[in-house]
């Protein structure tokens, strides 16, 4: 076709601009725009960064990525991006991208560990790896072999890391950086739901009359989703009303009727106080939907002498003294504390007071450790626990602002807890870290549904208690796959010797393959480096050794001890800077993946460029890894080890039995087996016609391989069969996933998928096949999942029916009895200020993308120490000049912020965590919620000097 | 072609007799030829800068605000220790500025808006002016800075294509107040919002954050003097809606006017043949 270049310009333009409104372009008008970016590819994918989960397009030319757009068809985001995402297409062309393996090298080219990094084969990356992998095992048995694991991960990575260590190793020590991000939200929701992940979809948004966000600066982190929240707001701006709570000002607040700024961890405190206006008022105002909470909801306790989560007496790194004293001022409360006077009245109802020692313990369940123990309580209990939170007490411990007045701050919470409570009003709570990375996140969650479940608020259009996900994958790869120590896919339990028998049988691996302990958490297996169990630790798209607190242990026991790290990644970050050996992966859109996002959206993407120089995806690594272990390195008896006090038997005599003998690699076993050869490459597939496929068909780079000959690729379509494999334990089980191909149709899915349809609303009989399957008659919901479903009775402060069996709450969700607690650093005389870490809207966690992105660099290069003015010139500090920000840790050099976007009152300061040369995570400390092993990184005591 | 040479004697004339004055007159005869020089009319000034006709008289170019701005005590790098680059510059031959007066660039260093001014209370000559930057205490309040006024270009900005970005907003010293977000809603995706980026005059400092955080490859906002920037309504009309609006048209005071059509006198026109 002939065009002139003003035909040419004008068609290009139209054709993009009704594409962009959704409208139809007449065919002849659509050829010609074909004609004028014919060496355009466009296709579709999602955005590699938050757990939003924005679906963009791609433009490739010449095998590099040369554009994006948001996609208009993606009804998360409808053709919008926030600036992360505006960046898609320059995250992959850093100049520094990691191209070939590098290994600390001695002058003779052998590894040492004092080293210098020099490049290697993929052959002899993987020939050192195999050394030390195996090396680690002889040492310490599968619980020596470690995985920093992901949220970023695509589905099929994840679940081929997952295979590869809990069925090839038996080894469980297995952890993404998700726990860091969202582990109490998941223990919230087994524990309330009895199954993960939220009832509701971003849909509540448009159909909510009232948004409160808890701890979540929805603002600058789900920009696309606050853009939502703002137009809600602009349809109906009277009705709708908008809260933001936070522990400092931040941008949430711009849109926001009321900002209620509180006290670090007191909002525990807050929570309760809405169940007690509720609880309370009910006489007289009839506020709680007592049908609703008669036929779904039971009441539940637990102990509170439960500690912090930090290291135990009697471990070794405690015992060898790799501690200060400084250190174990705050660490010797894992142990024991002192009942303060501002936890004491919300204490009293568990029977503790003022001045008591608390003495901190694991709980136990059938003599066996178990943090998440709870039992069932009537609600006379509950409403007896409740009674300490009255507008008096709350106002002491929460009010946020010093220069806030008690009235001012009572007007608000009374404000809040009355739009709640009104009737017919529609309410989401929104939250993210604030309430997850928390030392009583677990709690906080679940506190929530409290609430929205009295409130009958839950699982319903426009109302619910809605966690917010921070990472691309969180939900579709770190929770539903299961790349956690204590899971496996689809809400199956390590622990659980049913749900092990499940996975070994669809795995084709002998019963009694999974190890049947999985406590090695993230931060565990940091731990487990410094004592010296964990020899070999593999990090999988994350960055460990920057997003961890009291980093400078972690660091110095990878550097200084006889173990071997690796680290793949795109770019050089400081845990490649740390590892023995840096492998070149390959990045988001260099590879097929799957993302699923908050609202339980799997979404789809092919391969659309081949990586940069030899870099290979990290599920072609896992899968070349397998090719080195055989059945008789892995799977003979393993004496006890670590948390493991029991023999792992051999399982070699069944896996015979099975077929296989003790030299059948893991490779042929999970990787390469009949089933995924089943799943045939074909050029003429609409999925794959036209793509590349770099792990399964090689590609024209002709990378060496881990043999040292050129990548040929598998022959079989390996992601198609890891995802479907995976898919089926979803199938018929609440987690629903569709076909393969179909997502290679459709902008995303939101599970369960049940008949080619997905499911907005979860829990409710009307909108969710399970629970209407479920439901009894005439009844609406049904809370159907079959986590911890069955209590013992008793009262607020423990179990009184001892001998009694459990009681199974079929369909019921349950609302517990959680009290304020004081986190274990609180600010003192010596370190007299509170810090809070976070994001900023333009980078993406450690900032190794995004810090690579010049416009985004130049926007926000470098992390600042956010502070109100009053404490600046208290402490004689200058707006721009440099401080310490010093802990019983460690200490960062920044800047001072008394401007800008987020302001702190007096007595808080926020410093973000993405600037590498402002490494916070050395200064804040590694307390976890005790049940959920998440960190909490919003709040330790610091000082603050001129520098 | 004659434009070009011209200029080019005119640049060449300016140089040489800028190296004159300063070698051997200061600024006295340099005033003298200040206004054939002015070579942009773009350039951005130090706080407290007085009109840019009196400050090409004024400036010594002694470049004391400059060392002051480079070596004051929040400029240290955080790695190094030493004294980062400093966001005045002093123009040189090729610079296009009046040679040896202090200005800024934005996208290379913005004015980081010290609290406590140090370029100011250094000038010798009165170019740049303390009481314009005091406040009633007679303190000096760097938001009383009128070093330019940012501008937005709407088509470039990409929040107005619905871009969730604001960078220049998040970046601003006086956020929420010199910027502030305009929210509108998107009719296209029929559910999410536009929020615009708004830059309010009587506070934009011209402090150039703005313009160095933003995202787009050339600066969708960046930072004009403000006679360039802003324009002037006039004052024969006052916002019967704003109380305030008078205080802005209190020199107003009656003028003849003249058109193309009223340039004769009434006689002349009346009289004036020709066609109807």
């Amino acid at each position: 076709m002939a065009l002139n270049r003003r035909d040419f310009l004008k068609s290009a333009a139209a054709a993009s601009a009704a594409s962009a409104m959704g409208i139809a372009v007449p065919s002849t008008l659509q050829a010609s725009s074909d004609e004028a970016q014919k060496d355009w590819r466009w296709d579709k994918a999602a955005c590699r960064f938050c757990g939003t989960g924005c679906g963009i397009m791609l433009a490739t030319k010449g095998g590099k990525i040369v554009a994006v757009k948001g996609d208009p068809e993606a009804p998360v985001n409808r053709g919008l991006n926030c600036i992360k995402g505006y960046f898609n297409a320059k995250i992959m062309y850093g100049a520094d991208r990691l191209k070939t393996p590098l290994l600390r090298m001695n002058a003779k080219g052998e590894f040492d560990k004092k080293g210098e990094f020099k490049p290697v084969s993929w052959q002899r990356a993987f020939d050192e790896m195999e050394i030390h992998a195996k090396k680690a095992l002889k040492a310490s048995g599968p619980e020596g072999v470690a995985v920093f694991a992901s949220g970023q991960y695509t589905v099929m990575e994840g679940y081929a890391a997952q295979k590869m260590m809990k069925a090839g190793f038996r080894s469980n020590a297995i952890d993404p950086n998700a726990r860091h991000c969202m582990a109490s939200a998941v223990v919230g929701f087994y524990q309330t739901f009895g199954i993960d992940e939220p009832s509701g979809c971003y849909d509540d948004i448009e159909l909510t009359d009232t948004v409160v966000s808890w701890g979540s600066n929805m603002a600058e982190m789900h920009p696309i989703l606050w853009s939502r929240v703002t137009d809600r707001k602009l349809s109906d701006p009277d009705k709708v009303k908008i809260i933001n709570l936070s522990t400092y000002r931040h941008r949430t607040s711009d849109l926001a009727d009321e900002e209620i700024i509180f006290s670090p961890n007191t909002d525990l405190a807050l929570w309760n106080y809405i169940a007690r206006e509720i609880v309370m008022r009910d006489d007289a105002e009839k506020i709680i939907d007592w049908d609703f909470v008669k036929k779904h909801i039971v009441f539940a306790s637990q102990p509170v002498n439960t500690g912090y989560g930090l290291r135990r007496e009697g471990e070794k790194s405690l015992k060898e003294g790799k501690y200060s004293a400084k250190e174990m001022e705050i660490v010797s409360k894992e142990m024991s504390k002192v009942v303060s006077s501002k936890e004491a009245p919300a204490l009293a109802p568990f029977g503790y007071k003022e001045g008591d020692v608390m003495k901190h313990e694991v709980p136990k369940v059938d003599g066996q450790p178990n943090p998440l123990k709870h039992w069932e309580i009537s609600f006379e209990e509950y409403k007896k626990f409740l009674e300490p939170y009255t507008a008096d007490y709350v106002t002491k411990i929460s009010k946020g602002n010093p220069d806030e007045s008690d009235e001012e701050f009572k007007r608000k919470i009374k404000l809040m807890a009355d739009l709640y409570i009104e009737k017919d009003r529609k309410v989401v709570s929104f939250w993210t870290m604030g309430m997850n990375q928390h030392t009583r996140g677990t709690w906080v969650n679940t506190l929530a549904y409290n609430v929205h479940f009295m409130l009958n608020k839950q699982a319903k259009p426009g109302s619910g208690a809605f966690s917010l996900t921070g990472q691309p994958s969180a939900c579709g790869t770190a929770r539903e796959v299961g790349t956690f120590c204590h899971r496996l896919p689809s809400d199956m339990m390590v622990a659980n010797p049913a749900h092990r028998k499940i996975y070994e049988n669809a795995l084709n691996v002998p019963e009694g393959t999974i190890n049947p302990v999985g406590v090695q958490h993230i931060m565990k297996i940091h731990r487990d480096i410094e004592d010296g169990l964990v020899k070999f630790a593999w990090v999988n798209v994350c960055n460990p050794y920057q997003d961890s607190a009291s980093a400078e242990h972690w660091i110095k026991a990878a550097r200084e001890m006889d173990n071997f790290i690796v680290t793949s990644d795109g770019y050089p970050g400081i845990s490649a800077k740390v590892s023995d050996l840096v492998l070149p992966s390959a990045m988001i859109y260099e590879k097929w993946g799957a993302y699923g996002n908050a609202e339980r959206r799997t979404q789809h993407w092919r391969q659309q460029v081949l990586p940069v120089g030899d870099a290979m995806s990290d599920t072609w690594q896992w899968v070349e890894f397998s090719k080195r272990f055989t059945v008789k390195d892995l799977w003979g008896e393993s004496a006890p080890s670590g948390p493991r006090k029991a023999a792992l038997p051999s399982i070699i005599k069944e896996a015979k039995a099975m077929g296989y003998n003790e030299d059948t690699t893991m490779y042929e076993i999970l990787f390469a087996n009949e089933k995924a050869k089943s799943y045939k490459l074909d050029a003429n597939d609409p999925v794959q016609k036209g793509y590349d496929n770099s792990e399964c068909l090689g590609d024209s780079r002709n990378v060496k391989g881990s043999d040292g000959k050129e990548w040929k690729g598998y022959g079989f379509f390996l992601h198609k069969y890891l995802f479907e494999e995976y898919a089926d334990f979803t199938r018929g089980h609440g987690h629903d996933l569709a076909p393969f191909d179909v997502y290679h149709q459709v902008r995303g899915l939101r599970w369960p998928v049940v008949d080619g349809k997905e499911t907005q609303w979860r829990f409710n009989a009307k909108y969710d096949p399970y629970a209407k399957k479920e439901a009894k008659e005439g009844e609406e919901f049904a809370f159907y999942g079959k986590l911890a479903k069955a209590l013992k009775q008793g009262d607020l402060k423990g179990i009184t029916d001892k001998e009694g069996q459990p009681k199974p709450l079929p369909n019921k969700a349950k609302i517990f009895a959680r009290p304020y607690m004081d986190p274990p650093e609180m600010p003192d005389a010596e370190y007299d200020i509170w810090l809070c870490t976070g994001r900023v809207l333009e980078h993406w966690h450690s900032g190794t993308m995004t810090m690579r992105v010049p416009e985004l660099y130049k926007a926000v290069p470098e992390a600042l120490c956010y502070m109100h003015p009053d404490d600046a010139k208290t402490k004689g500090l200058k707006q721009g000049g440099l401080c310490w920000v010093e802990s019983r840790r460690g200490k960062v050099k920044a800047r001072v912020e008394t401007r800008g976007r987020n302001r702190p009152s007096k007595g808080l300061v926020f410093v973000p965590w993405f600037d590498e040369k402002v490494f916070i995570n050395k200064v804040c400390l590694d307390a976890t919620c005790p049940m959920s092993k998440q960190t909490d990184f919003k709040k330790c005591a610091v000082k603050i000097y001129k520098a | 072609m004659m434009a070009n040479s011209d200029n080019n004697r005119r640049k060449f004339m300016a140089t040489t007799l800028q190296s004159v004055g300063l070698t051997a007159l200061g600024g006295l005869l340099w005033s003298g030829y200040s206004h054939e020089v002015k070579a942009s009319p773009l350039v951005l000034r130090p706080p407290g800068a007085i009109k840019e006709d009196d400050f090409l008289s004024a400036c010594i170019k002694c470049g004391l605000c400059a060392e002051a701005c480079q070596n004051r005590e929040t400029n240290i790098d955080k790695e190094t220790g030493k004294a980062r680059e400093g966001t005045l510059i002093m123009a040189k031959g090729g610079d296009a500025k009046l040679i040896g007066t202090p200005y800024f660039i934005p996208t290379q260093v913005p004015c980081f808006m010290c609290e406590d001014i140090p370029c100011v209370p250094v000038c010798p000559s009165g170019a740049l002016d303390f009481a314009s930057l005091a406040n009633e205490k007679q303190a000096l309040d760097i938001n009383k800075a009128r070093m330019g006024l940012a501008v937005v270009h709407k088509e470039s900005c990409i929040a107005f294509w619905g871009i969730q970005c604001d960078a220049c907003y998040r970046a601003c010293p006086l956020l929420d107040e010199a910027i502030t977000l305009e929210y509108t809603q998107n009719e296209r995706t029929g559910k999410h919002a536009y929020l615009l980026p708004v830059v309010h005059d009587n506070i934009c400092t011209g402090c150039g954050l703005c313009e160095q955080a933003c995202v787009t490859e050339k600066p969708a906002i960046f930072v004009l003097p403000r006679e360039v920037s802003m324009g002037r309504a006039g004052d024969h009309y006052v916002k019967g809606w704003d109380k305030k609006d008078q205080e802005r048209v209190k020199d107003a005071k009656s003028q003849e006017t003249t058109t193309e059509i009223s340039k004769e006198s009434a006689a002349d026109y009346l009289n004036s043949g020709g066609e109807y």
